[in-house]
Parts: structure tokens; C-alpha cells; sequence
């Protein structure tokens, strides 16, 4: 490692107009929200994919149903880069509002793509500039009135296409799985693209640098958002309860369930659902209703946003109390309060780990990727019934809406565990059932379900103060046994949860620690941080309580650095609490403006830390 | 108050049809005051119990938080149950109800824990027709905090430490009969043999059946003039009609002079016999139910007994379309889908 001359000046790293660049860049799509964009962006970013080539998108979309400015960015990496980069290479302005300010932020080499009615802005020298004929491309097309807004974006999907070599027969196929197999709207659609594509190749030449070709790496892969494949991976799960309330970034999650849950789990001689969803009428509800549920023996789950999971506090400390399990989805946005709802942060950390008065303590999952999403769909299950507790899982805006290149789900390798559930005959065998005895020395306790037809496998659920048959005491020793097993149980929890995933350079002195949606970013980071001498270990977490891992980890890194998308440093809270005699050497690198980290400013973040 | 509802059946030592002594549906000993309205219709919610020969193993039992939400204790020691948090059985509730279907549910909740803090829960489980008995015991005040006002408490109450109540009461009923509750019934816990029946019904019908029982707080709000008090009530009873409810098996019987009682049949076949008192009134007309309610209200009178029913809505787990089986019991096989379900889904994500 070479501390003497580290990488410098990231930011802005760009190569000039000269030198060709395959396969690695970004597209910015400029446009307003409920223009009908979103299929045209799809159509680009599953091309690329069909193509071969990496590719991730996000969308940057105001909190508003119509008439905002929106972006989508999408990113091209033969490499596998597929974190948000500050700036992309390539624009396509579709928006007049916004356009001055998009074209000032491409820098020097790039390329304008823009809607021809547009007439200022188009002066940058060290930019290439294409002309789309939107109005009279849509003249000659001439799509049903309907259609005429979604028809429209599909000029720049051609002229992209042609102008960058994406292939039309592989937008095509973007489109077939876009529109799920429809042949009309595909057709409607590629009408567009094709015209789009012959007019520029009639009118248009190459000015840039910008252009893709057939590549490896995208197979074995999917595209897939985290909500989608959160709610598979419940479903996969078992998942026999859901109750829910609609919120911004967490909807798609349960309207996933919706969307699965028929086909995948009827009762095949009655087809009646082998499900219930029900729609709460706000988030107290939603986890009261699922509480009830996994209470009664059900795979029982909730999922919401940060403002739901204030609603949540009183269900979530009574599970906790009453020792009931059950699954509890928070797609992270922006807070305090209302805050961003349609932008990224990692800010309800410290909050989802201590939900409730009195001491309280949760265990929370961290997946990292929509393919974890799906692991930790169906896992977070079992964790909860085995510790009979309610189970977060802390997944964000960025992994939840928007497709990431990811690995494919993997069917659950293990059978259920249903946790510590006493039958009728169980109950015939030991003679007598205490709800809240540690028998195991684990603090865990054995419950019975209702319906359990034995006439000793009634218990009294309460939040109240209670003793191990259940019942309400205030003797001071009896509620301190039932706190401490409580406790016991809560350290218990470190064997059930998943591990974190270290990735150790060899004498790497610096240790970076992270969680979520930072992956991506982080790792081209150290990448990048690598090539300018510096090599670094990661270690990322995917659960609270930490297992022992994380304290080797620590122990084993001189300097340590905690990256996370919130302003408080949370991740870096509770490792300092939890490891005090390694707290002084954690520092903090955080970053929390609502937009996904960039590998840039991670990288320059970690160099001036080392600088000092 | 002296509750005793002993009858011959329920003698020491005797049985019901399935074999069990009174004994095996009590709960633990009652810790509300003495003469609580309450305790009267634990005593009745166990007395019906015994008289339907409902095995215990098959009834939940939930409540809130508030005196009333205590009772589950005190009855059906052998049922599963939930005291849940102040205002918020109805979810918790509905969550269960939905998760097992096989089950019987009762459902015990306050003036406080439904028509202040848990109105909202309250009116969307009404909603929802969760099937299961949904007792309020209305006494118009808080009890455990020691004497406050509840959202029923009536116009001019009086209490202690806070003076006159100068706003109006939420009627539990009314809100029933907006929200299309298919059994609405009003009763006085010192009528207890009217409470019994009422539950009787209750808990063979299918849908939300509501009961809103004046349960006098001997110790914040017995007062002469409280409409909550035990001689208030008393005196303002005014019973629609003479509660029996017919099981199935003895339906043949059962006579009775037609125009003078409305039969109800209930889902299982089960008669409901309404004999008819001193004024001709048909709880299966919603527009009458309403008529009632504000007469009452303005004649300051108590009526009491069905209000109101309808059997014949669907459920909300028949709306929801679920398996007839217990979705908690389902097995491992059913609960996951197969290897090649995923395979196919993953396909489509290329």
C-alpha cells in the first residue's frame, strides 16, 4: 500500500470526446412524471441487459403523480460498475423545464439528445448534439390517441438505439418481457422505435464517443426490484398473512404479494387462496393485524416506510413483550418526518432496532440486493418463530424500486422452522405448560397456538407485566426473571441471524463498514481506491444483533471507517456501543441528500479521512 | 350486585352435552371492584358458554386495555387469549380471526378502548364484518385512570375531579348501524338473564355481533342520574322483546303464537325467538333500528335487546376468498410453492 500517493481528483474523471467508450457510461433521461417514460426507459435498460451488457437504473422521481421533473439515470458498466455515477455522459432531454440546467450538467464530450422543439441551450461546443423530430415522427406513425404519450417516447428509444448501436431486435425482447409476452403493445411500440431508428440513420451522424456492443456479462442474471423480490421471497417464505398500508417507497412490496400470490398459492381442489392480504386502514393496524395473526400461528408480515414504522411503535413493543413473531418490511426513505418520500436514506437504523418504551430490542436484517431481499424474505421468517419476536427487514428506496443486475433468487435450501410450537400431544407427554419457562437455557420459550385442543394450552397474551404461566404480576423478582430471560433471548438471537460478508485485502490496514444499498458504490470504491495504491477490506453487515465476525473484523483493522447514508452516523452508534473499547477508532463517512452514494465520492470521502 | 345466574343445569357436579362442569369455564378470580358491572357479565359470557356447550378450546378471547379489557382473566381459563393494547383489539383481532377460522372469537372492550382511543379500529373491524363477539361494556368513564370522561359519557356527567361533561356521547349502536353491522344488541348488565340469551345469539352468529352492555362503574359513575348507574337503568329499561334463542336440536319443540314473536334463523339453523313485549318492533328493519335509536335518545329511555340484525352477510374471510382449513395450520408443502414456480419466474426477469 502506497499511502504517499493516493488516488486524486475522482470527481470529474472523465475521458474526453476522443477516446471511444464501449460499454461504459451513463444515460440521464430527462423528461416530466406520468409522461408514460418509464416503459421507454425499461425498454433501453433491458436492451442493454439482453445485449449483454451490465446495466443498472434509477430512477430520481419527484413525490407527485404528474407534471414533475423527473430522471431516470442508466448506467452501462462491461465492468460490473453499477452504482449511480454524479454525472451521466449521455442526455436525453425530453423535459423543456429542466432542459438549460440538464445540458449544463453533462460534461466536456458528451452527448444531447433532445426533443427539436427546443431552441435554447443548444450552444455547448464540447457537446454532441442530435435533434428528435417527436411531433412529426408521431404525425407519420400516427399511434391511437391513448397511446400517443407512451408511443412518443419511444422516438428516443430509436434514435438512442441507433445512435449508440443498441440493437433493435434486443429492444424488442425488452419489450416482449416488459409487456409480459402481449404482442400488440410490443408492436405498437416498435413501430415507434423503428421509424425513430431509420430517421436517424438517414439524418443523423456520429459525432461521439458513446457506443455499446454485444457483450458477456449479464448471463446467469436477472433484472429484478427488491420489493419484488421481497415479496417472492416471503411468498417462498410461507408467507400465510399480509397486511399492509399504502406508502411510498414500500407499496410495490405488498402489490407484489398481490400480484404473486394468486398464481403461486391456491388450494388447487378449491382454488380458494391459501393466503389472506388485507389492506389496513393505516400502519397500526396493518402490524396489529399481522401481530394477531403470527399470534395465532401464522407466516404473518407487514411492510411499510419510515412513517409507518412510527405508527407501528406500540404493536412493535407488544410483540416484542408477548414474545410474538412476525416479519416487518421497511423500505427506507428520506425522514424525519414526512421528509423525502421518493428519495434514498439509511436513517431508520437505531429506530427499528429499539421501536418501543422500555428496553426494547429488535433484531433487523440488512439485505444488501433484491437477491437478498428474496433470501431474507423467506429467512426472516424463520428467525422470527424461532425467537418468537418480531423481525425487521431494513431494505431502502434504491434496493426497492429500482431493477438492479443481480444474482438469480435461490430456492430455500433448508425446510421451515416453525421454532418452539407445542402440540396436544406434546402437551400429553410433559403434563403441564408454563408459556414464558426457559426450559433450553437459551431464554426462548415453548408456546402453543389456539386450537390446540389440550385443555392445558391456554395462555393469556397481555403486554402487561407477567410471570411464566402468563398470568399478571407485579412482584419485583418475577417481572426482573422474565426481563433478564428476555434479555437472554435477545443474545440468543446472534446464532439466528446471517453473517456478515467480509472481503479481507491482503494487509489492508483500513476496514470499511457498511450495510444495504451502499454495496455497490462502496465496492467500485475500493476498486477504484486500489488503483491509486490504497487497498482496503469490507466487511458489510446483514444483521442486528452482530455476530462474533464483526468483532474480529474490528479487531483486526487499524483504521476503521463506517460508510452510511444517514447524518447521525447510526451504523457507527451501535457498533461503538456495542464494542466500546473500539470506538475511538471508528470513524464515520456519511453522506444522506437523498441520491444513492457515488464510488467517486466514497472513494474521495475515504482519502480525505486518511489524509486526515 | 348479586349476579347469580345458577339454573338447574349448572348445579354442582352437573354437565353440559359435552361433559363439562360449569367450573371448567371459569377464569381466574375477578380483581374489579365489588358490584362492577363487568364481573355480571363475565358471569353470563360463562353461563352462555356452558349452555351452548361450546368446548373452550375453540374460543379466543381478546381485549384492549381498561377495566373491562382485564375480564378475559376471569373467564374461560381453558381459551387461548390476547390483552392487547388500549384501542387496538379490532386489528390484532382481525389478524387472528383471519389466521384461524375455526375459532370462536370473543372480544371484550370499553367505552374508552372503542369509542375514544380505538373509534377508528373499531369502525373499520365493524367494516370488515369480522366474525366474532364484540363486547363494549359502557360505563362512560375510565376506571383504571381513576375517573375521567369516555367518549360515551353523557352530556352534563358529573365527575369529581373534572366536573360537567359538556359534550355529547358517541353511540356505540348508531355507529353498528352505519357501518352495516349485521347483529347490533343493547343491554343492562343488571339484566343479566337478557344478557345471557343476547350472548347466546351473539356467539352463534356468523359476522360481527355487537354488543353494547351498560356495565355500571359502582365506584367513578353510579350516580342516580347517570344513564350509565345501576338505578338508571332500572328504572329507563325498556326490553324490545323477550330473548330466547332455540338450538337447532330443539327446534321441534318450540311453540309459539304467530304475531306475537319474530323467529330469526340463524347460519347454523340455530332459532332466534323474539317474543314480543309492549311495543311491535322489527330488528330486522334497519330503518326502525334507527328510529329507536334516536327515540331513545330523546325519551332518555333504555332500550334494550336485538336492535338490529342481518345474517345473511358475507364474512370477511369469505370475502377475502380464503381456504375453509386454518391458514396458521397450513403445512409446509402448501405454504411454499415449487422448485419450478420460481424457475418460471425467474425466466420472465431476463
Amino acid at each position: 500500500m502506497n499511502r504517499e500517493s493516493p488516488a486524486t481528483s475522482l470527481e470529474g474523471q472523465f475521458q474526453s470526446a476522443a477516446t471511444p467508450m464501449t460499454n461504459d457510461f451513463s444515460i440521464v433521461v430527462a423528461t416530466v412524471n406520468g409522461s408514460g417514460s418509464q416503459t421507454a426507459n425499461m425498454a433501453i435498460m433491458r436492451a442493454l441487459f439482453r445485449m449483454g451488457i451490465p446495466v443498472s437504473g434509477k430512477n430520481l422521481f419527484p413525490s407527485n403523480i404528474q407534471g414533475l421533473p423527473t430522471w431516470f439515470t442508466i448506467r452501462a458498466s462491461e465492468r460490473g460498475h453499477l452504482a449511480r455515477q454524479p454525472r451521466a455522459q449521455v442526455l436525453v432531454a425530453m423535459n423543456p423545464e429542466t432542459f438549460l440546467e440538464d445540458v449544463r450538467q453533462v460534461p466536456p464530450g458528451g452527448a444531447c439528445f433532445y426533443a427539436d422543439t427546443f431552441t435554447e441551450g443548444l450552444d455547448r461546443p464540447d457537446l454532441a448534439y442530435y435533434p428528435m423530430p417527436v411531433q412529426s415522427l408521431l404525425r407519420q406513425i400516427d399511434p391511437p390517441k391513448e397511446l400517443r404519450d407512451y408511443v412518443a417516447n419511444m422516438v428516443y428509444v430509436g434514435v438512442v438505439a441507433e445512435m449508440l448501436g443498441i440493437e433493435l431486435e434486443a429492444v424488442r425482447q425488452a419489450l416482449l418481457t416488459h409487456f409480459q409476452g402481449k404482442a400488440q403493445p410490443v408492436e405498437s411500440n416498435m413501430r415507434m422505435v423503428e421509424a425513430a431508428a431509420a430517421w436517424a440513420r438517414a439524418n443523423l451522424v456520429k459525432s461521439d464517443s458513446f457506443r455499446v456492443e454485444p457483450a458477456k456479462g449479464t448471463e446467469g442474471k436477472i433484472l429484478v426490484d427488491g420489493n419484488t423480490a421481497a415479496a417472492l421471497g416471503a411468498i417462498y417464505g410461507g408467507v400465510s398473512f399480509a397486511a399492509w398500508y399504502p406508502i411510498t417507497p414500500a407499496s410495490s412490496l405488498a402489490e407484489a404479494l398481490q400480484e404473486y400470490l394468486p398464481e403461486l398459492r391456491r388450494d388447487p381442489a378449491t382454488g380458494k387462496a391459501t393466503y389472506a392480504v388485507v389492506q389496513a386502514e393505516d400502519e397500526m393496524a396493518a402490524l396489529g393485524m399481522a401481530v394477531g395473526a403470527g399470534w395465532m400461528g401464522a407466516r404473518a408480515m407487514t411492510s411499510t416506510s419510515g412513517p409507518g414504522i412510527s405508527l407501528m411503535a406500540e404493536f412493535a413493543g407488544l410483540a416484542f413483550f408477548a414474545e410474538v413473531p412476525v416479519v416487518i418490511w421497511d423500505v427506507q426513505r428520506m425522514g424525519p418526518s414526512t421528509g423525502l418520500p421518493t428519495r434514498v436514506s439509511q436513517g431508520d437504523l437505531l429506530f427499528v432496532r429499539y421501536l418501543g418504551h422500555g428496553d426494547t430490542k429488535h433484531v433487523v436484517l440488512l439485505p444488501g440486493s433484491p437477491t437478498e431481499c428474496f433470501e431474507f424474505g423467506w429467512r426472516a421468517f424463520d428467525i422470527a418463530e424461532r425467537l418468537q419476536t418480531p423481525v425487521f427487514v431494513l431494505s431502502d428506496l434504491d434496493i426497492g424500486m429500482n431493477l438492479w443486475l443481480t444474482d438469480p433468487f435461490v430456492y430455500p435450501d433448508q425446510g421451515m422452522d416453525r421454532g418452539k410450537v407445542l402440540s396436544s400431544q406434546d402437551l400429553d407427554r410433559l403434563g403441564s405448560f408454563a408459556r414464558y419457562r426457559d426450559i433450553d437455557g437459551d431464554g426462548i420459550p415453548y408456546r402453543t397456538l389456539p386450537g390446540n385442543g389440550h385443555p392445558l394450552a391456554a395462555w393469556l397474551a397481555r403486554g402487561s407485566g407477567h410471570n411464566e404461566e402468563a398470568q399478571y404480576t407485579e412482584r419485583p423478582e418475577e417481572w426482573e426473571q422474565n426481563i433478564e430471560r428476555l434479555w437472554r433471548k435477545t443474545e440468543s438471537a446472534r446464532r439466528y441471524v446471517p453473517a456478515p460478508v467480509a472481503d479481507r485485502a491482503d494487509g489492508a490496514e483500513v476496514g470499511l463498514i457498511y450495510f444495504g444499498s451502499v454495496d455497490l458504490p462502496l465496492q467500485e470504491a475500493r476498486q477504484r481506491l486500489a488503483a491509486g495504491g490504497l487497498g482496503t477490506s469490507s466487511l458489510r453487515l446483514r444483521a442486528v444483533p452482530f455476530r462474533e465476525e464483526v468483532e474480529s473484523f474490528l479487531r483486526d483493522h487499524p483504521r476503521l471507517i463506517v460508510v452510511e447514508m444517514n447524518t447521525d452516523g447510526q451504523l457507527r452508534q451501535l457498533l461503538q456501543v456495542e464494542y466500546p473499547e473500539h470506538a475511538a477508532r471508528l470513524r464515520s463517512l456519511r453522506k444522506n441528500d437523498g441520491l444513492p452514494l457515488t464510488a467517486e465520492w466514497i472513494a474521495d470521502g475515504v482519502l480525505g479521512l486518511e489524509r486526515g | 350486585m348479586d349476579v347469580a345466574t345458577e339454573s338447574k343445569a349448572a348445579r354442582p357436579g352437573a354437565t353440559n352435552r359435552i361433559g363439562l362442569e360449569k367450573a371448567d369455564y371459569r377464569g381466574r378470580s375477578t380483581t374489579l371492584c365489588q358490584g362492577c358491572g363487568h364481573n355480571s357479565i363475565s358471569s353470563q359470557i360463562i353461563a352462555a358458554a356452558y349452555e351452548l356447550d361450546l368446548p373452550p378450546e375453540r374460543v379466543v378471547k381478546f381485549s384492549g386495555i381498561g377495566c373491562s379489557s382485564k375480564s378475559p382473566a376471569y373467564f374461560l381459563n381453558r381459551s387461548h387469549g390476547f390483552n392487547s393494547l388500549h384501542g387496538r383489539m379490532p386489528a390484532l383481532a382481525t389478524g387472528a380471526m383471519v389466521a384461524n377460522r375455526s375459532l370462536l372469537g370473543i372480544g371484550v372492550s370499553g367505552d374508552g378502548d372503542t369509542a375514544s382511543i380505538g373509534l377508528g379500529q373499531f369502525i373499520h373491524f365493524l367494516r370488515r364484518n369480522v366474525p366474532m363477539v364484540y363486547i363494549v361494556e359502557n360505563n362512560g368513564v375510565y376506571g383504571l385512570t381513576k375517573g375521567q370522561f369516555s367518549a360515551t359519557a353523557d352530556r352534563g356527567q358529573v365527575i369529581k375531579r373534572q366536573g360537567e361533561n359538556p359534550f355529547l356521547p358517541v353511540d356505540i349502536c348508531q355507529i353498528g348501524l352505519d357501518m352495516n353491522c349485521g347483529f347490533i344488541a343493547r343491554s343492562f348488565a343488571g339484566d343479566p338473564r337478557q344478557v345471557k340469551e343476547l350472548l347466546k345469539a351473539a356467539l352463534t352468529f356468523r359476522g360481527t355481533a355487537l354488543l353494547d352492555i351498560i356495565s355500571p362503574c359502582v365506584t367513578f359513575n353510579n350516580r342516580d342520574e347517570s344513564t350509565k348507574s345501576y338505578s338508571w337503568g332500572k328504572e329507563h329499561e325498556a326490553p324490545l322483546h323477550d330473548v330466547t334463542l332455540v338450538p337447532r336440536r330443539e327446534e321441534i319443540l318450540v311453540d309459539y303464537g304467530p304475531g306475537e314473536t319474530t323467529v330469526v334463523e340463524l347460519h347454523d339453523g340455530t332459532l332466534l325467538m323474539l317474543r314480543k313485549l309492549e311495543r311491535d318492533y322489527d330488528p330486522t328493519d334497519r330503518g326502525a333500528a334507527a328510529r329507536l335509536l334516536e327515540e331513545s335518545r330523546l325519551n332518555q329511555e333504555l332500550a334494550t335487546g336485538l336492535l338490529y340484525v342481518h345474517p345473511d352477510q358475507p364474512a370477511l374471510q369469505e370475502m377475502l376468498g380464503q381456504v375453509e382449513a386454518p391458514l396458521a395450520g397450513l403445512a409446509e408443502h402448501v405454504l411454499r410453492p415449487d422448485r419450478a414456480s420460481l424457475e418460471r419466474i425467474l425466466s420472465g426477469m431476463k
